[in-house]
């Protein structure tokens, strides 16, 4: 992985910026011993490590505010980090930068169930959000598959999803306000309470921004009442292409499922090795799940069988009872823990257009042969997101590379099928040189003429998101 | 409209009348919202057509100058619907003319149903424009999980036309219910009418639509008709401490009691000035006691409200310092021009937006000075 070469100016500094960083901040809220920094030299993406300068843990927006001021007069680069749990290195460090951790700043500011709102600060977890309107009957609807660790502010970063978004939408949908420090140290408030903030939407230019416009350190988010009940169905077939064919047919049926999961046969077999969930062997999987009381859902439930017959299912399961309902989950909230077993692997995040199921999971399994690595597919079929997971062994020399030049070439597979790279993840460093299979020049300059006014020296977390060829001059210049 | 409008054919046509521009353009999509700065007019009605429309991925896309009525009957044929029931503002501003989805998307135009299914911006999910400069841009794609890239789409939703001017819009659809029904509550006070629209919004029976206006306080459910019937029951029980509330289930009249809502019809007729104001909703009946207005609407559960004043009223001056923003709908020019059509920004904000405006419209030639 290229990164840009560290600024000799700011690495001679070190401990310089060290001092003045004490002088902002309480003395335990710095880190810049080596060893300490090491626990934050990568994100979930693992295999890039770098330890930074410095680590900051700052307690509240005037302390984010002080240690941008200083880190903006020096010159010194600011990489964001929420929980670290970024599978596209979204909070990995540069030698030269300064990690700024929120993990302080993690309360509860006010529930409001009147408004249908919470307002926290930033390093909440997402989980910890749901369990903190539960006793009120509501709930934080994005559910990033690492809800239990990732943070709020990350989830902003980098416009979150989760496996109900069908229904719910993802992060943006349900952020409605935001204190953003700027990297010049100015605090800003976007939103509120209110449902549409006045002017441009830059809220919802910031979401989604992998932290290269500002430091979010509180958020007004959107909570809904939780629903009556859920269940699901579980649904085998023959070929993926018919499950494929199945999903569009289920949507164009007028039901909203909550969430429309999809496994394939490599997937299903580990999962099953695993988990003992009890599929059934069979070449794709189903699992649909629908909302409401026990009546609305045995109708729509009723309704999805009924569309699932005209293609054959090799078998369709109906939960009956919360325990079945939790067995039908038990082997699909397994998968990656099961694919960990099977080896390392590369978790890829491309959405195509629903209709492009088939074709897509068809190259998928020919780029598997060429390259000679296993690729088992996991993923939300209702919207399109991929998440084909790439098996290889890091102990072998060159098949991570190998590994990583079969992601590209699937993730352009997405791209040519009218989908893009990330669909939740972000990209991060991990899918920056794809961005020019998506977008033309012109769409990057765009971009990156946000970031100019935003942040004009470019010190925000700035080797993600663009190739480094297309930011170098813009990053230079800072 | 004058007869000096330019109306390109396609973005190539578009981009070159952009860049020979001399000064400043008023970018027109239908021309019903009365937006617009004015310069010589530049509309997108000739950039017209559906150009996809994927019923199993919930998906339509089409160029910017569609009309409107064009993108519902492609939808309504399919069974489905764009989720965020745009307003018609043609009776409140007695304009004439078809409303483009161009236009829609480039006021962020939502309707009732935003409180459940999310704002315009919330639906689109990708975009084509042509900015200042003459460049072609596309952000987002026509699939509905995307953060490739920063997240232009939603910063052209709203921008009036002062960022770029679309071309072409993906949108993420949905399917229409089988049926819907109103319940109607009568005589309620603001401060109860909202207390009994925030209980209803908290129930798991999701209301889709929750207004107050006229001393009636209304609530939506839409859905498959057994499902329709089981929750309006279930929520007439839980709000009976605000009374017996009836059920209009003709889904002709139910439709109809939320298309006034959504077009604020009662005002049409009516003279006076008209005002948006947003804010959270339990703050909705003190902001329209200190208003004092003639008549007032509450939309979005309270959080939306509608007033009608006498020509030339100061409305900010009257609320004063509050969480939130108002937004002068309809006025004389002149009244336009002396308070300002949006609630002014905070420093920081505003001078981020016209940073951007600066980018994106360097020669300043997209409906200059009509965000700030």
């Amino acid at each position: 992985m290229e990164m840009p070469a560290p600024n000799p100016s700011v690495l001679s500094r070190r401990a310089q910026i060290a001092a003045r960083l004490r002088e902002v901040l309480p003395a335990d809220a710095v880190i810049d011993d080596p060893v300490e920094t090491r626990a934050y030299e990568c994100d979930a993406l693992t295999a890039y490590r770098c330890p930074p300068l410095a680590v900051v843990l700052p307690a509240s927006t005037q302390e984010v505010a002080a240690v941008l001021r200083l880190c903006n007069r020096e010159g010194v680069p600011v990489v964001p980090r929420g929980a670290g749990t970024s599978l596209a290195g979204g909070s990995m460090p540069t030698q030269d930068s300064v990690v700024l951790g929120v993990a302080r700043m993690n309360a509860v500011l006010e529930t409001d169930y009147d408004n249908r709102t919470i307002r926290v600060q930033a390093g909440r977890t997402n989980l910890s959000l749901s369990d903190a309107v539960a006793e009120g009957g509501f709930f934080y609807a994005p559910d990033p598959s690492s809800q239990l660790a990732c943070a709020i502010a990350g989830n902003i970063a980098m416009n979150a999803g989760g496996a109900h978004c069908l229904k719910y939408g993802v992060t943006t949908n349900n952020l409605l306000g935001a204190t953003v420090v700027l990297m010049d140290g100015t605090v800003t408030e976007i939103g509120g309470a209110h449902l549409d903030a006045p002017g441009l939407d830059l809220l919802g230019v910031i979401c989604g921004s992998e932290g290269q416009l500002g430091v979010v350190t509180e958020a007004v988010l959107r909570i809904l009442p939780a629903p009556e009940g859920a269940r699901p169905v579980l649904m085998a077939f023959d070929s993926s292409e018919v499950a494929g064919a199945c999903v569009a047919d289920i949507i164009r049926a007028g039901v909203l499922p909550v969430a429309i999961e999809f496994m394939d046969g490599p997937c299903i077999r580990a999962c099953e090795d695993f988990a003992h969930a009890g599929y059934p062997d069979c070449a794709a999987l189903l699992i649909v799940e629908v909302e409401g009381s026990e009546a609305e859902i045995d109708m729509q439930l009723g309704l999805i069988k009924q569309v699932a017959r005209g293609h054959s299912p090799q078998e369709v399961r109906e939960s009956a009872s919360p325990e079945e309902s939790a067995a039908i989950w038990k082997g699909r909230k397994s998968a990656f823990g099961a694919m960990g077993r099977l080896g390392d692997y590369i978790c890829l995040d491309g959405t195509i257009p629903v209709s492009a199921l088939p074709q897509v999971l068809g190259r998928i399994g020919a780029l598997s042969q060429e390259y000679g690595l296993r690729v088992a597919n996991v993923f939300h079929a209702g919207d399109g997101n991929m998440h084909p997971l790439i098996l290889f062994d890091a102990n072998t020399p060159g098949e991570l590379e190998r590994a990583e030049a079969l992601g590209a070439e699937i993730l352009r597979a997405c791209v040519a099928a009218g989908g893009c790279l990330t669909g939740e993840h972000g990209v991060g460093v991990e899918k920056r040189d794809l961005m020019v299979d998506q977008f033309s020049a012109a769409d990057m300059e765009a971009q990156m003429r946000v970031k100019d006014v935003f942040d004009p020296r470019w010190l925000l977390n700035p080797a993600k998101v663009f190739p480094l060829a297309q930011s170098q001059a813009r990053r230079a210049a800072g | 409209m004058s007869a000096a409008v330019l109306t390109p054919a396609d973005e190539g046509e578009l981009a070159e009348a952009i860049r020979d521009a001399r000064g400043g353009l008023r970018i027109l999509g239908g021309g019903t919202r009365g937006a617009g700065a004015p310069g010589p007019a530049l509309s997108v009605a000739g950039i017209a057509g559906v150009t996809l429309h994927e019923p199993g991925a919930l998906t339509l896309v089409a160029r910017a100058g569609t009309p409107l009525a064009d993108v519902e009957a492609a939808l309504v044929e399919e069974g489905q619907r764009l989720p965020f029931e745009p307003m018609d503002h043609r009776a409140l501003l007695g304009t004439e003319g078809a409303p483009t989805i161009g236009g829609v998307v480039a006021a962020n135009v939502s309707g009732p149903r935003r409180i459940q299914a999310g704002a315009c911006r919330d639906s689109l999910i990708g975009v084509r424009f042509v900015d200042g400069t003459g460049a072609a841009i596309s952000n987002g794609g026509r699939v509905m999980k995307n953060v490739t890239g920063y997240d232009l789409v939603k910063l052209m939703a709203g921008s009036r036309g002062t960022l770029g001017v679309l071309t072409e819009l993906s949108f993420k659809v949905l399917p229409a219910p089988e049926t819907e029904a109103t319940l109607i509550l009568e005589g309620l006070s603001d401060a109860q009418a909202v207390a009994a629209l925030s209980a209803a919004l908290g129930t798991p029976f999701e209301v889709s639509g929750a207004a107050h206006g006229a001393g009636r306080t209304v609530l939506r459910i839409e859905g498959f008709t057994d499902s329709v019937a089981y929750r309006a029951g279930r929520l007439r029980t839980a709000l009976a401490r605000f009374g017996d509330a009836t059920a209009e289930d003709d889904p002709e009249r139910s439709r109809a009691i939320w298309r006034a809502i959504r077009d604020v019809t009662d005002f049409a007729d009516r003279p006076g000035d008209v005002w948006r104001v947003s804010v959270k909703p339990t703050d909705g009946p003190a902001i329209a006691a200190r208003a004092g207005a003639e008549e007032t609407l509450f939309d979005w559960g309270g959080g939306l409200v509608w007033l009608l004043v006498p020509a030339g009223t100061d409305l900010r001056a009257r609320l004063g310092d509050f969480a939130g923003h108002a937004t002068l709908v309809r006025a004389d020019a002149a009244t336009h021009a002396e308070l300002g059509t949006f609630h002014p920004e905070p420093a920081p904000l505003a001078a981020i937006a016209a940073g951007l405006r600066a980018k994106f419209d360097p020669r300043g030639v997209l409906n200059p000075g009509l965000m700030g």
